[in-house]
């Protein structure tokens, strides 16, 4: 597929897929090449060997980030995302592996030291541990809080909400209470992906009865009595035509007088001359 | 001070001292809170507690269309709000594989550059002010102030522009607009800007308190994950729209200024000489700007013009679904960095198929930046600190997301 969009042309290296493969060897689980990236997969225990090599061997010396994902499906559920760059090759790779909410990852603060914040980032967001980061604490959030809010199945508005308390003259924590509710539009086409069940769905998917329901006499069906016969009968034979309305013929009388107004008491005459040339101008 | 009696030889001694710069510090350039150890005057220790303007903009962009989630952007970094833009719509871009019109991507390179201009008065007033100078800071932001009128008459905002899209720009810009930037480039930037910096750049008092401050070695740079002014300030002539250039920045010629002595003061130099670089890139935009359509002519991905609309089914439909359903994007995940004001900052964004984005992580350039603040400023007095700060060049919009 050739390549129409402007985003930023880093050196693509021949060959580098299969260069980097060979020296990761038994630590690489995938290596793949999509959309003019790089993405190797490692085995969770050796990133921090894998990366190694990446940094001393193929010259990526810097550690741009590392980003969290969560696949709430998959049955390690996180993946934990390495962006790499090298500044003498110019080139960007990924390096990823996946976790759980109880395997954690090696730290790769050994390598790269700005990697405590980012690892710190991760775990307050995502709850994935990386063993051997010396100040794993919480980052973002707040201070106390719980839970990890990036979390596919976390709420977006969250569970707790805080507010001054001119009362108790401090800042109090209370459960979320939305006034309206989230509001939380899809405008997924009906046609296409729609996981949820539209009135009338679940009709689909019905057996077909065996013993169709049937009423044994017309009495049973609740209709009533039949109407009366006459009631089909016409009562005229049509509409008569209108007739053509008369031009010529005056406007009808008003039905009602129109009660006298009182005189207005604004001298309007007064000014009836405004709008003419005065004659000086001329 | 804490004094306390010494167990072995009964005298006083004085034990170290901790104290809270902000999170309320009008040196702290937003909410930043530091619990600095302090030996005396001298700094020990600083533990940086960022998150404070913590707003959930990558969880909530994932609750939104890719459309719909753009104006998070101009949020992030409120000082430099195109530049944020750029990053994700390069990277839906990428995804998309979608082709941008010329005349867009000159215009993008335009705005990115007068917002970099933009973002450097602002940046380079705060720093002055900072270390105690009062009067630069006020003439620049006249610069800001010119700046974000430029911005109004590009997209109707000051500040939050939310003007580029996938495929392009949300609009042509008026042509007088561009004949007035041309203007302000060759006249009033280069005047006043000029004036302002001939007060701090030979300044004993400013040198004084910047140079030598927080030397950082071209390895530290590396190894700290270091980008944009910060790096270049130590030497390395890495700028993204040099080496990995995206839309028309490869035919663009510009240099690189870096600095010798990686410290405060030239990373305030840098950023000086960052203005005349990008005053260069945006006369050359001005010059060779050709003519023609502002957006993508996929209908997939942008919409039909209003008037085209009133005539055709198909626009109306096009119109209806882009800014109802959205558009699709092909599974796949990509990382795009691009050069903005302050650093490398990056988007990568991962798509399952589907009109919303699974997962956008935002790379903020202050992340990295602000965590060195600990080894940066060891071993300094603590007024040095607030220069530090200001050379880093930080936004809590950005850095907390």
């Amino acid at each position: 597929m050739s390549v129409l969009h402007s985003a930023p042309r880093f050196t693509l290296i021949e060959g580098l897929k299969g260069s980097v493969s060979s020296a990761l060897g038994d630590h690489l689980v995938e290596a793949h090449e999509e959309h003019g990236e790089l993405l190797f997969t490692v085995h969770r225990a050796s990133v921090e060997d894998a990366l190694r090599i990446l940094r001393d061997d193929f010259d990526y010396q810097q550690l741009m980030e590392i980003a969290g994902v969560d696949y709430p499906s998959r049955a390690e559920r996180f993946e934990v995302v390495y962006m790499l760059l090298s500044v003498t090759k110019n080139s960007r790779i990924m390096v990823k592996c996946t976790a759980s909410e109880d395997t954690p990852v090696p730290t790769v603060t050994t390598l790269w030291p700005n990697a405590g914040w980012l690892e710190r980032e991760v775990f307050d967001m995502y709850g994935v541990l990386f063993d051997g980061n010396p100040d794993l604490r919480r980052i973002l959030t707040d201070y106390g809080f719980e839970g990890h809010p990036f979390r596919k199945d976390f709420p977006l508005t969250g569970y707790v909400e805080l507010r001054y308390s001119e009362d108790q003259k401090r800042v109090v924590y209370e459960p979320v209470e939305l006034a309206q509710d989230l509001r939380q539009f899809d405008f997924m086409s009906p046609w296409e992906g729609a996981d949820y069940v539209l009135p009338g769905d679940e009709k689909a998917d019905m057996p077909p009865v065996d013993e169709p329901k049937t009423t044994e006499k017309p009495s049973d069906t609740g209709a009533g009595a039949k109407t009366d016969k006459h009631a089909a009968e016409k009562v005229s034979k049509a509409a008569p035509a209108e007739k053509d309305a008369d031009v010529d013929a005056p406007a009808p009388e008003p039905t009602e007088d129109q009660p006298k107004r009182a005189k207005r008491k604004g001298k309007t005459t007064d000014t009836a001359k405004a709008t003419e040339p005065k004659k000086g101008d001329e | 001070m804490q004094i306390e009696e010494s167990p072995t030889t009964g005298d006083e001694t004085i034990t170290n001292y901790t104290i809270n710069f902000g999170p309320q510090h009008p040196a702290a350039h937003g909410v930043l809170r530091m619990v600095m150890e302090l030996d005396g005057e001298i700094i020990e220790r600083i533990d940086p507690h960022v998150g404070l303007l913590h707003r959930g903009t990558e969880k909530l962009i994932e609750h939104k269309t890719y459309l719909q989630a753009l104006p998070y952007f101009d949020r992030l970094d409120y000082c430099s709000p195109l530049a944020q833009e750029y990053s994700y719509v390069l990277a839906i871009e990428k995804l998309l594989n979608v082709e941008v019109p010329e005349r867009a991507q000159y215009i993008r390179v335009l705005f990115a550059e007068l917002t970099r201009i933009c973002n450097h008065m602002l940046n380079i007033g705060a720093h002055v002010m900072d270390v105690g100078a009062m009067t630069p800071n006020l003439w620049v932001f006249e610069l800001r102030e010119d700046c974000m009128n430029f911005f109004e008459r590009m997209s109707g905002a000051r500040m939050h522009h939310a003007y580029l899209r996938p495929g392009g720009v949300h609009q042509d810009v008026p042509e007088k607009l561009l004949v007035d930037i041309g203007e302000w480039i060759d006249t009033r930037l280069p005047e006043l800007f000029g004036d302002a910096m001939s007060l701090v750049l030979d300044n004993r008092i400013f040198k004084q308190r910047n140079v030598d401050i927080a030397v950082v070695s071209k390895e530290d740079a590396l190894a700290w994950g270091f980008s944009g002014p910060m790096i270049r300030a130590a030497g390395i002539p890495w700028d993204l729209r040099k080496s990995q250039p995206y839309d028309v920045y490869e035919r663009m010629e510009f240099d690189i200024p870096v600095g010798t002595n990686s410290d405060c003061y030239d990373r305030f130099v840098v950023r000086v000489k960052e203005v005349y670089e990008s005053a260069k890139i945006i006369k050359q935009c001005l010059r060779d700007m050709p003519t023609g359509p502002v957006a993508s002519s996929d209908r997939k991905v942008s919409p039909p013009k209003r008037a085209e609309m009133k005539q055709s089914m198909e626009a109306l439909i096009h119109h209806f679904k882009l800014y109802t359903e959205g558009f699709h994007v092909p599974a796949g995940e990509v990382y795009v960095a691009t050069e903005s004001p302050k650093g490398e900052f990056g988007v990568y964004l991962v798509s399952d198929g589907s009109n919303k984005p699974y997962r956008c992580k935002i790379r903020p350039t202050a992340f990295s930046h602000l965590q060195a603040m600990d080894f940066m400023s060891k071993g300094h007095m603590l007024p040095d600190a607030t220069a530090i700060l200001g050379a880093i060049d930080v936004v809590f919009g950005e850095c907390d997301r």
